[in-house]
């Protein structure tokens, strides 16, 4: 009798979230989240990790992970939901997809900036002037050298690899005037890639 | 113009305050945490003694403004018990458009900030940014 309510009152409940929670993820219409959810959600898990390390690098390492399980199905996601684009295999269009497709899709613009680095030809640059997830997020002075884009890292990370461009993937802070949170995302390739990069380029 | 705000929280305490003019003198640290605790005090004896409160009615918000001959205490309490103070020159009447919207940017950039813990003092490099703003556009 009593389980019997319970099941009622669950169906009446689920019936008006439908609209909500049982859509498809094939809607290719942008379902937004409210920053201020994501940012107490992304709040609490740098506050989860930072109870489970030993200093910054770890804390980044670890927000890294969390960037990489995200950067994968998202991958996946906009494979599978987005017909116009294709999987990317060569540095450069592994980059402006990332710079456009990728950001757009999760932070609805494009990226601000996509530079190679003068002194590496290993090293490619992607600046956000303003990423809107690290906004809540202000280390303390003792930790001024964390950067919280190095979750934003993991998923540029796990986008590269997911490309065959397997990249060590690093984000730093560089505050610029009016752009206190502007974030350099410093995509490092690895040697095997830039070299078949290469040798793609001599064959063509 | 505004001179300070500060921030007390639920128990009394300091959790922030800062200058804007440069035309005041600044209060020692320790100075301020009297001052806060002080406040918080009499903020609530006002509440309690108010001669209008007739049982039954309402209760009293307790202190609103403080006025002396050269400058007056703004004071906003948020329902939850946080305090919002400013000090500005005479010419300012109210002031509860610019503490309530501290109030929301203290929801925003402190509350949502993973290195704050409640309750203590602020030490966020956005609110400073963004509470700096407000002020000079309030």
């Amino acid at each position: 009798m009593r389980a019997d309510a319970l099941l009622r009152l669950d169906t009446a409940a689920s019936k008006r979230s439908t609209a909500l929670l049982e859509q498809g993820i094939g809607r290719a219409r942008r379902d937004k989240v409210a920053l201020g959810a994501f940012a107490l959600l992304l709040g609490e898990a740098i506050r989860y990790s930072q109870n489970r390390v030993v200093g910054i690098q770890d804390l980044e390492a670890k927000l890294g992970e969390l960037g990489r399980r995200v950067g994968v199905r998202a991958f996946e996601l906009l494979m599978w939901r987005d017909k116009n684009v294709r999987r990317e295999t060569r540095v450069l269009q592994t980059l402006v997809f990332i710079n456009t497709v990728v950001w757009r899709a999760l932070f609805d613009k494009q990226a601000d900036a996509l530079g190679h680095s003068t002194e590496n030809d290993d090293e490619y640059m992607i600046t956000d002037n303003e990423p809107d997830v690290l906004r809540y997020v202000s280390p303390p002075r003792e930790m001024a050298s964390f950067s919280p884009g190095a979750f934003l890292a993991g998923i540029v990370e796990a986008i590269v690899a997911c490309c065959q461009c397997p990249a060590r993937v690093t984000a730093h802070q560089v505050p610029g005037d009016g752009m206190p949170l502007k974030t350099v995302i410093l995509v490092k390739f690895d040697r095997a890639v830039i070299e078949r990069e290469k040798r793609l380029e001599a064959g063509k | 113009m505004i001179h300070a705000i500060y921030i007390i929280n639920r128990s009394g305490g300091l959790i922030y305050s800062r200058d804007f003019s440069g035309q005041v003198a600044q209060l020692s640290s320790n100075e301020a945490l009297i001052f806060a605790g002080t406040f918080h005090g009499i903020h609530a004896l006002a509440a309690r003694v108010s001669p209008a409160l007739k049982p039954g009615a309402t209760r009293d918000l307790g202190i609103q403004s403080i006025d002396t001959k050269s400058f007056r205490v703004h004071c906003y309490q948020t329902p939850t018990g946080i305090k919002f103070i400013a000090v500005t020159d005479l010419l300012r009447t109210s002031l509860a458009d610019v503490l309530a919207r501290t109030y929301r940017l203290y929801c925003d950039y402190v509350l949502k900030n993973p290195f704050y813990s409640l309750e203590m003092p602020i030490r966020s490099d956005m609110f400073d940014a963004t509470l700096a703003q407000a002020v000079k556009a309030g």
